[in-house]
């Protein structure tokens, strides 16, 4: 049976500052080396300074994973030379010595599996290395120090994947769930990275690093199990290793250094004394917890009657759901909740449409109004959505811009006369046969620029054909 | 002479117009260049004192000054002074100049105390003569062919030779009581987390503390009333409750009860020592304290523990000095990154050196649990038998150092002979306990410091114990 683990790293980047410092969480807009400070370049003579804000952030996240918080949260200094580590030892945690780590033992569900959470770390970024040609053959090695010190969350997870499609639907859920808990941006470049373990019947643990995406990571999966199982056919034995995902072949590779015989040297990091952390907080951190993404689904579908798949798409997405919990009342629900996850969704679909987007709640509630009033047809009505995306007009301006008010039924009798007596060849075809009278109706929209009501202008051809 | 006063009569007089800052530093410097060449207590002089003494001086007359009127005061050269040197006794930050001033330096200056310059340490204060200085040795005042222990052998020095009126040393095994007793000053560490170690480039980060070195304890206490308390940007440091020092500090020690720990009178210190030591504890009971002997069995292998947590801390803090963010000139091409930084670091000297491969060593994976685990586990049995003995007694004392000043290159070839020199002042270190070195005897020329330890944060009542044993002591002076 094939057992895949993982381990995931996801920056807390809805954090202002580092964990130890105040440079910015958020370092990507910095020019290189920019964005340091004695602290987190680790001058001699600085000290950590936690932030507090950090330790909530992860706790609450391991609260949200089911784990158990747990009396004292301790740090440990993990020791390794480095060019990317500033202090050439990074400060994470340990559970060695009993569990001082955010949380441990935990769980989520996935499909009917449950997948156990072995334990949640918090501990800091190091620097990036930049490296002119590839890392095997590069002459001069660059390092960023802008991400140094940048909080981050580990996750571990049992052994519990039994194929890599389930890593999948995993990572999506958790994914959601950071973002939902507003602790994280994991579509950020570089925000959430996962590394994964696996082993087939009765064979040894391999670990892949390296893995640029989680697009690869199923990758790497596939290709690792498949090496594996390839070997095991031919009785070859499988060595128990790292292996590194190698991006442009599409295959993993023996790390040339044993990483698993590294001795870091784990010791109390004396600079940050252990904290204890009051269960009247723990409690005050559940309560201040964001609405679940299962319950925000739960609520949709028996509140607003909204349909299960939509629900679903809505309450998965923050930034769905933010819009809808932002627009919708008792009236509108349904209808606000088709128009985001039909209309919408094509036009925000990247991080990048999402931040240029000029959106705003009352765009959408302006929109249902208008179409329950019949003041705009539903083709219209996704003119407009576009238009408010791009310009954050509001719906009027819109409708007086593009003229697109709903054409009236004289002026419209006039365009299906004007259409039944351009297409007689069409209009043969729907009196044989009323079904291809949709071709005519079609035609009519072209000519009103989707300004003509499609119930009212079957009606006229029907009257007028038959 | 000006210069022969304490901390706080320089004030006294500088308030009353007596001498100005400036005259005072004059003297200072004059000072500091007759004794240079052979007590060698500084590794860089602040060539703007003058300069700050005039506009400390002109603060002076408009009467906006701080409370420390501009006296001269000297830093270990591991407390970072933003744009100056910063060199820890060390080739590899023999060119760092520090861009941010620690926790401490911000607090003087904001009280008008002036730098007078960088003191002289054993190599990233290992060591306890400082003769591991990367830039040669200092030397005892009180003959100059002697140690005057270490680490902080500079600001001991400096504060005895009247080169300075107090310094500012750190103390992770005795670095600051060891050559305060060599030099005949006082010299304290005070409770782990009173002091913001904020900008005092680690060594053992969980155990060592800054502390003064000053003439009298009254010094020590006003001091203390500046640096001390909480520092955000030091997560270990504690809440002293704005405490005043200074306030009641002749309160007397009528029915304390002082414990003579046995371990540290026994085999091992001088007859010498244990005479002076003697005559201190009849000194406290005749002003009323009650006399016990307090048995710490676990003290014995301190020593042990202490070098096993130090070598461990300072393996990894020292790790950062690679030469790739700052150091020292040498070009970083066509070396892979391991080769780089292993010739980089070839510059350490050979305590350092040494101490580095034992922290390599005994917290590695397979030797933990006999030496690094075992040391975590005695330095908690020995906290454990402190904190009993504080419930029977309100103080320890034993001698600062077990033996007198020895001569330099007596034992720098014998590392384990020079540890146990530690002997008496690491419990302090290991514990979390304040402790203060008192000066108590001359005996054949050389200087003779009492110790003293409290409870943790029970700093105000150390000193006031520590004023009492210096109370009418009269001492002979430096012969410089």
């Amino acid at each position: 049976m094939t057992k895949i683990g993982l381990e995931i790293h996801c920056q807390l980047t809805k954090l202002n500052s580092k964990l130890f410092c105040s440079c910015k969480a958020d370092y990507r807009e910095f020019e290189p080396n920019t964005n340091i400070c004695p602290i987190c370049m680790g001058l001699p003579g600085s000290l950590p300074r936690l932030n507090q804000k950090a330790v909530e952030k992860a706790t609450t996240i391991a609260l949200a994973l089911s784990c158990q918080v747990p009396e004292k949260i301790a740090f440990f200094r993990k020791n390794y030379f480095y060019p990317d580590l500033p202090k050439n030892f990074q400060i994470t945690q340990l559970n060695v010595y009993g569990p001082t780590s955010i949380g441990e033992k935990g769980m989520v569900n996935v499909e009917d599996k449950e997948i156990r959470i072995r334990r949640i770390q918090l501990e800091e970024d190091p620097g990036r290395l930049i490296y002119e040609g590839t890392s095997e053959k590069t002459q001069i090695t660059l390092v960023d120090y802008n991400r140094a010190g940048t909080p981050l969350v580990e996750i571990v997870t049992e052994p519990d994947f039994d194929n890599p499609k389930q890593v999948r639907i995993f990572l999506n859920i958790l994914s959601d769930l950071l973002e939902n808990l507003g602790v994280s941006e994991p579509t950020l470049e570089g925000a959430m990275r996962a590394d994964g373990n696996v082993s087939i019947e009765n064979g040894p643990k391999v670990e892949i690093k390296n893995i640029g995406s989680f697009h690869d990571l199923e990758k790497a999966l596939h290709f690792e199990i498949t090496r594996q199982e390839s070997l095991s056919s031919r009785d070859i034995p499988i060595a128990q290793e790292t292996r590194h995902w190698d991006d442009r072949r599409k295959v993993t590779v023996s790390a040339r250094t044993k990483e698993e015989e590294m001795d870091y040297r784990y010791f109390p990091e004396g600079d940050i004394p252990w904290i204890k952390i009051a269960d009247a907080r723990i409690q005050k951190l559940k309560e201040d917890m964001p609405e679940s993404i299962s319950s925000k689904k739960q609520r949709y579908v028996t509140q607003f009657d909204i349909p299960p798949q939509v629900a679903d798409v809505l309450s998965s997405d923050k930034f769905y759901s933010d819009l809808f919990e932002k627009s919708h009342d008792e009236k509108n629900a349904k209808d606000i909740a088709n128009l985001i996850t039909t209309d919408l969704m094509g036009l925000v679909d990247t991080r990048e449409k999402r931040e240029q987007s000029k959106l705003k709640p009352n765009h959408l509630q302006d929109l249902v109004s208008a179409i329950q009033a019949s003041r705009i047809t539903r083709t219209s009505a996704k003119t407009a959505l576009q238009e408010m995306v791009k310009s954050g007009k509001s719906l009027e301006e819109i409708i007086k811009d593009l003229d697109l008010g709903k054409s009236d039924e004289g002026e419209l009798e006039k365009i299906v006369d004007e259409v039944i007596s351009q297409e007689t060849k069409a209009v043969e075809e729907a009196k044989a046969n009323p079904q291809t009278i949709n071709y005519l109706v079609g035609k009519v929209m072209q000519k009103t620029k989707g300004k003509a009501d499609p119930i009212i202008t079957l009606e006229l051809f029907k009257k007028k054909l038959s | 002479m000006k210069i022969k006063q304490s901390l706080l009569e320089y004030i006294d007089n500088v308030k009353n117009g007596s001498f100005t800052c400036e005259e005072f530093v004059l003297e200072t410097l004059e000072q500091i260049e007759k004794h240079e060449e052979i007590l060698h207590s500084y590794i860089s002089i602040n060539n703007k004192a003058i300069e700050d003494a005039k506009n400390i001086d002109k603060k002076i007359k408009s009467g906006e000054a701080g409370s420390f009127y501009g006296a001269p005061i000297s830093i270990k050269d591991n407390i970072c002074i933003k744009n100056s040197k910063t060199t820890c006794a060390s080739r590899i930050l023999e060119d760092f100049v520090a861009p941010y001033d620690a926790t401490v330096i911000t607090r003087l200056k904001n009280q008008d105390a002036l730098f007078i310059g960088k003191n002289n340490l054993d190599e990233f204060a290992m060591g306890l003569t400082t003769e591991f200085s990367s830039f040669g040795p200092s030397r005892n005042p009180w003959n100059s062919e002697y140690v005057p222990g270490g680490s902080s052998g500079g600001s001991a020095v400096a504060v005895s030779a009247l080169e300075c009126l107090a310094s500012l040393g750190s103390d992770t095994g005795g670095s600051v009581r060891n050559p305060a007793s060599f030099c005949s000053v006082v010299g304290y560490k005070p409770s782990y987390g009173l002091i913001s170690r904020y900008g005092l480039i680690s060594y053992a980060n969980s155990i060592e503390q800054i502390g003064p070195l000053t003439r009298t304890v009254k010094d020590t206490a006003f001091l203390l009333n500046t640096i001390a308390g909480l520092d955000e940007n030091d997560n270990t440091t504690i809440d002293n409750h704005n405490d005043d020092y200074l306030a009641e500090i002749d309160h007397g020690i009528e029915g304390k009860k002082i414990g003579i720990i046995k371990q540290m009178m026994g085999e091992g210190t001088s007859k010498e020592v244990v005479d002076a030591t003697n005559e201190a504890i009849s000194k406290l009971e005749k002003q009323g304290a009650q006399i016990q002997d307090i048995n710490l069995e676990t003290v014995d292998y301190s020593v042990a523990a202490y070098y096993t947590i130090t070598a461990t801390e300072a393996g990894s803090n020292l790790a950062r000095y690679d030469n790739l963010r700052y150091g020292y000139d040498f070009p970083l091409e066509g070396y892979e990154f391991n080769s780089y930084i292993s010739k980089a670091r070839k510059k350490f000297g050979p305590e350092v050196t040494r101490r580095m491969i034992l922290g390599g060593f005994v917290p590695s994976a397979g030797y933990a649990g006999r030496y690094f685990l075992k040391a975590m586990k005695v330095k908690n049995k020995l906290t454990r038998e402190v904190n009993e003995a504080f419930k029977k007694v309100d103080l320890l004392i034993s001698p600062t150092v077990p033996v007198q000043p020895f001569k330099i290159g007596e034992k720098i070839e014998d590392p384990i002979a020079l540890f146990l020199v530690d002997f008496n002042t690491v419990t302090a270190n290991l514990t979390g306990k304040p402790a203060i070195s008192v000066p108590f005897k001359v005996t054949n020329g050389l200087p003779i410091g009492i110790q003293l330890m409290a409870e943790h944060n029970e700093d105000k009542f150390l000193l006031q114990a520590a004023y009492s044993l210096e109370k009418d002591t009269k001492l002979p002076e430096v012969p410089l």
